[in-house]
């Protein structure tokens, strides 16, 4: 039996094996050195859930504590990206990516294109992303279709502490900008992962689950819950195939439009709302690329188009569950048996 | 228990094996059986593979049904002489079902997962399995691992130590190989027989395991006592060489179930779970360069390098050939190159991974 650790720790190994491998990966973030307003290991944070507690007892001054004031440190980082350092910028929650988009979309994203190929960007946004949390509609969002939109960016979206690890490593070593998203309530996750440092090459889905029935494509923590709702449908026989993107920029198509060539019904869980979300997006590929293999109008289960409730009851109704999975697959064997 | 009812329980292939899948009995209630015939096909999550029972007799109660999940050490079925009684099986089935505890054989062999060992700067990962009898050294092929011997490890080691070693560059073993020629691995491997103070023993070796047995052999005839070939390479130049490049190069997981399928004459036997492993490995680091350093130094254009058959048929050693006539990446043609000098077993059905496919009939002639 391989070891198995968490999702967090998984980030965390990433970082320190890489930050030991190679002197130009550095980390900056809030609260990532003294948290309390002390300084020194001790009461060194690792970031507002500790995600990189221990680093900077391991690396010192390569651990840069940032001021709040993500604008800044987000156009410092791919700055320094710029002029040959591998930064990791740590952005507590998405949600205030917001104040940072010219240095991500307009700066970052447009480097190797601006400068005729001859630069490269080779920063590392890590942010925390996803409703569940309790933290209400500015600390919850689920908002990596935004950044999916902008050439030039990478997005990574692991569900599992292997993927965790295994794609940070690739994020730190590309060249180009890559925002790479934790859902919160997935750093507890327990799983095995090798000791030894690893990649994952970006674009190439992973096949979570064989089934003949129906493709299930889910994203983040949306791959645990396609799990659950799997095993209940297995009992009544429905099969669910279910493929994790693991990057939606560059989104692994192939294995998709494959699996839906042998299944012929497509369901697509995605937390984020529904305008213009990865759902929509995997939904219009079907529909461009894989119309004759459908059986059925694709199935998207998302979030519903409002802001993330505050009230418990309200944002547990919010987050697609097992169960509207398990609707919207049944929903479409019904259509064609 | 009385030696004349015998339990069928779920076999453990693998040490990740937890529990597998009946997938299909090979035999009826109230069907004569014979030892060593294959009674009940099942699935662990990385390969299927058909459970032989050790003494013959009647198969009195299949207690497991298709497509049930158990498991391993759970009842599966109950195999008994004529004389005895239906109420005496029904006993022995429930006091079997009363004692057993999943996962307890499990705890009792706790101490004997996989060790290492430091020869020449290099981390070795191994398995040792039995307890007392002559030593036996598996050695996997390029690419492979301790795993390759899942089906046979456990069999052979009722009589024998059995050894199964993660060669340099592979499995949990160092990724840096050093001398990535078969001279530089056999080195290593001759280190890890001293390391471990294994004195005279019996080699195993599959593809280009078996070209570094026989160089073993060469260079420390005292050290091996029977050389078992198993589609082994170095014994004739042709090989399927973009196999062994694009194995090394590749990082795809489409590309790699595909090399992956060469290696069986069934590729169905190529399981999801089987090629994820399989790319984890090449996922690390240091694997890439290791392979690729191993099988540039092994080809000489499309060609095998090193030829051993010669030489090895004047070794005056026990030499078993085994091979399936199905293999896709050294032709089964080969099984023939040291003439009188080994018994040679060719396998219709099987292809390069015959330990896998074959496995009851290939344990049986390791046996032996």
């Amino acid at each position: 039996m391989q070891r198995k650790i968490t999702f967090k720790q998984a980030i965390n190994e990433a970082m320190a094996q890489e930050m030991a491998r190679d002197e130009s990966v550095i980390a900056m973030g809030e609260d990532n050195v003294g948290g309390r307003g002390g300084e020194g290991e001790m009461d060194a944070w690792g970031g507002v859930l500790g995600v990189t507690k221990g680093l900077y007892g391991k690396f010192g001054d390569r651990i840069i504590d940032t001021p709040i004031s993500e604008s800044a440190f987000i156009g410092a980082a791919v700055g320094a990206a710029a002029c040959g350092l591998r930064p990791v910028a740590e952005l507590m929650f998405v949600d205030f990516l917001g104040v940072c988009f010219d240095q991500i979309f307009n700066q970052a994203a447009k480097f190797r294109y601006m400068f005729g190929g001859k630069a490269v960007t080779p920063v590392v946004i890590r942010t925390m992303f996803g409703a569940g949390f309790r933290a209400a509609a500015q600390h919850s969002q689920c908002l990596y279709s935004i950044f999916t939109h902008i050439p030039g960016l990478k997005c990574v979206v692991p569900s599992t502490p292997y993927d965790a690890k295994g794609l940070l490593i690739a994020s730190i070593r590309d060249n180009d900008p890559v925002i790479f998203f934790e859902h919160k309530l997935l750093y507890g996750l327990e799983g095995e992962v090798p000791e030894e440092s690893f990649t994952i090459p970006f674009g190439e889905a992973n096949i979570v689950r064989e089934g003949n029935d129906v493709t299930v494509v889910a994203i983040g923590r949306m791959v645990h819950m396609a799990l659950q709702a799997a095993e209940d449908l297995a009992k009544e026989g429905i099969e669910c195939e279910i493929i994790d993107p693991r990057t939606t920029s560059p989104l692994d198509e192939e294995t998709i439009l494959e699996s839906v060539a042998n299944t012929g019904r497509l369901v697509v869980v995605d937390e984020s709302h529904p305008r213009c979300n990865m759902a929509t997006d995997i939904a219009a590929i079907a529909a461009q690329k894989a119309f004759g293999d459908l059986k059925a109008p694709v199935s998207m289960v998302c979030a519903p188009h409002t802001p993330v409730p505050f009230s418990d009851a309200l944002e547990d109704l919010y987050i697609p569950s097992p169960a509207k999975v398990k609707a919207a697959v049944n929903g479409v064997v019904e259509y064609a048996k | 228990m009385s030696n004349r009812i015998g339990p069928i329980t779920m076999p453990k292939w693998g040490l990740s094996m937890q529990e597998g899948t009946v997938n299909r009995w090979l035999a009826n209630e109230g069907d004569t059986v014979q030892a060593g015939t294959a009674i009940v096909e099942v699935e662990s999550d990385k390969i299927a593979g058909s459970l032989e029972i050790p003494t013959g007799g009647i198969l009195r109660r299949r207690v497991a049904t298709e497509a049930q999940v158990l498991p391993v050490g759970a009842l599966l079925g109950v195999v008994a002489e004529a004389d005895v009684s239906d109420a005496e099986i029904d006993s022995f089935v429930v006091e079997f079902q009363s004692r057993f505890v999943p996962g307890a054989s499990e705890q009792d062999n706790v101490a004997i997962g996989p060790e290492t060992v430091v020869v020449d700067g290099h981390t070795l990962s191994y398995l040792r399995r039995g307890e007392s009898g002559e030593a036996v050294l598996l050695i996997h092929g390029f690419g492979g691992d301790k795993n390759n011997w899942l089906f046979n490890h456990e069999v052979l080691a009722a009589g024998h130590v059995v050894y199964a070693i993660d060669l340099p560059g592979h499995g949990a073993s160092d990724k840096r190989v050093g001398d990535p020629t078969l001279e530089g691995i056999t080195k290593t491997v001759i280190g890890f027989a001293d390391a471990l103070q294994l004195g005279d023993f019996h080699l195993i070796g599959h593809s280009f395991g078996g070209a570094i047995g026989m160089l073993t052999a060469l260079r420390s005839p005292t050290r091996v006592r029977s050389l078992t070939l198993i589609d082994s390479a170095g014994l004739g130049s042709e090989i399927d060489a973009e196999y062994v490049r694009a194995f090394a190069r590749t990082n795809s997981r489409k590309e790699l179930k595909a090399l992956t399928g060469r290696l069986f004459a069934n590729e169905e036997l190529v399981t999801r779970s089987l090629v994820e492993d399989l790319l984890r490995f090449k996922r690390l680091d240091g694997v890439p360069t290791a392979l690729e350093a191993i099988a540039s130094a092994f080809l000489d254009g499309d060609r095998q390098r090193t030829v051993l058959a010669p030489q090895v048929a004047q070794l005056g050693k026990p030499i078993r050939i085994i091979w399936g006539a199905k293999d896709r990446i050294i032709p089964a043609s080969h099984s023939n190159a040291l003439g009188d000098s080994a018994k040679v077993h060719v396998f219709p059905n099987a292809g390069h991974m015959v330990q896998m496919e074959a496995a009851n009939e290939v344990n049986r002639i390791l046996l032996d």
